[in-house]
């Protein structure tokens, strides 16, 4: 229990977050909403994380979120690059036309 | 007050305004719009880290995702000229199926907390790691090395964005 909330509730909260994410990545076709849910899913664990830390005492857990956080941001930042290449060249960020590689 | 306790009313109202957010992030046709409802979602993650009183983590991520990379976002979206709902859309089977595996995801995962039973290690009143001096204190103990890689991480993501996104001189 971590003040009065017991730790299956933050399994829970965490779960739908992060299966809120997944359907997101799967319906969407803009590539920057992609990119949006995938940091909705990095988001429910890191609070999964800090709830699991909380309840054993342990600060192992909050450093990892640290470290998810600093990755996060570094792969963002490469991600918009490459998105604004991909941009400049097809004049559009729709995932369906991205299929150069398929056949 | 009404037989909930005060942090529990907060949990609930935190975790109801994030759900509701995260489903219009996924839902909302105008980009702008979503990347405004993720930031919403940020500081209600956030306030979630304040209940449990990890302070530093919280505040971290307020500056880190709702003061970096979402002004990020939102430069990318205006410099595309994303603001119009100029994005076909996948058609309704693809998105009916991706509701399905959503389901089936969560029906999964909520199963397999069925089986679990009340973790009994009480740490009533608010626990002391998430300051920032006894965080501070494991993270330049225990994790110094994974710290400093953090940092070569973060100078290799800086190096690599802008080569990537360098214009050609032509």
């Amino acid at each position: 229990m971590i003040n009065g909330i017991s730790i299956n509730y933050y399994l829970l909260l965490s779960a739908v977050l992060f299966i809120i994410g997944a359907v997101g990545v799967m319906a969407r076709r803009n590539s920057i909403i992609i990119f949006m849910c995938i940091e909705l899913m990095l988001n429910a664990v890191n609070l999964l994380l800090v709830a699991f830390s909380t309840l054993h005492g342990d600060a192992s857990g909050q450093v990892f979120v640290f470290f998810v956080m600093a990755v996060a941001a570094a792969e963002v930042a490469v991600g918009l690059a490459i998105l604004s290449m991909i941009y400049r060249n097809v004049k559009s960020i729709d995932t369906d036309l991205l299929s150069n590689l398929k056949n | 007050m009404l037989g909930y306790t005060i942090t529990q009313w907060l949990f609930g109202i935190l975790s109801f305004l994030a759900i509701m957010f995260a489903l219009m992030v996924v839902f909302s046709r105008n980009p702008v719009n979503s990347v405004l409802y993720l930031v919403l979602t940020f500081f209600c993650i956030a306030g979630h880290y304040l209940v449990m009183n990890a302070q530093f983590l919280a505040i971290v991520h307020i500056v880190v995702y709702a003061g970096a990379i979402m002004v990020l976002f939102l430069f990318v979206i205006m410099l595309m000229n994303l603001n119009q709902d100029t994005e076909p859309q996948k058609t309704w089977v693809s998105k009916i199926i991706a509701g399905i595996a959503g389901g089936m995801m969560l029906f999964v995962l909520v199963g397999s907390l069925k089986g679990t039973e009340q973790l009994n290690l009480s740490s009533y009143g608010a626990s002391q790691i998430g300051t920032v001096k006894n965080l501070g204190k494991v993270l330049f103990s225990d994790f110094l090395f994974p710290f400093e890689v953090a940092s070569i991480l973060l100078l290799a993501a800086m190096v690599g964005a802008i080569m990537i996104g360098k214009k050609e001189i032509k």
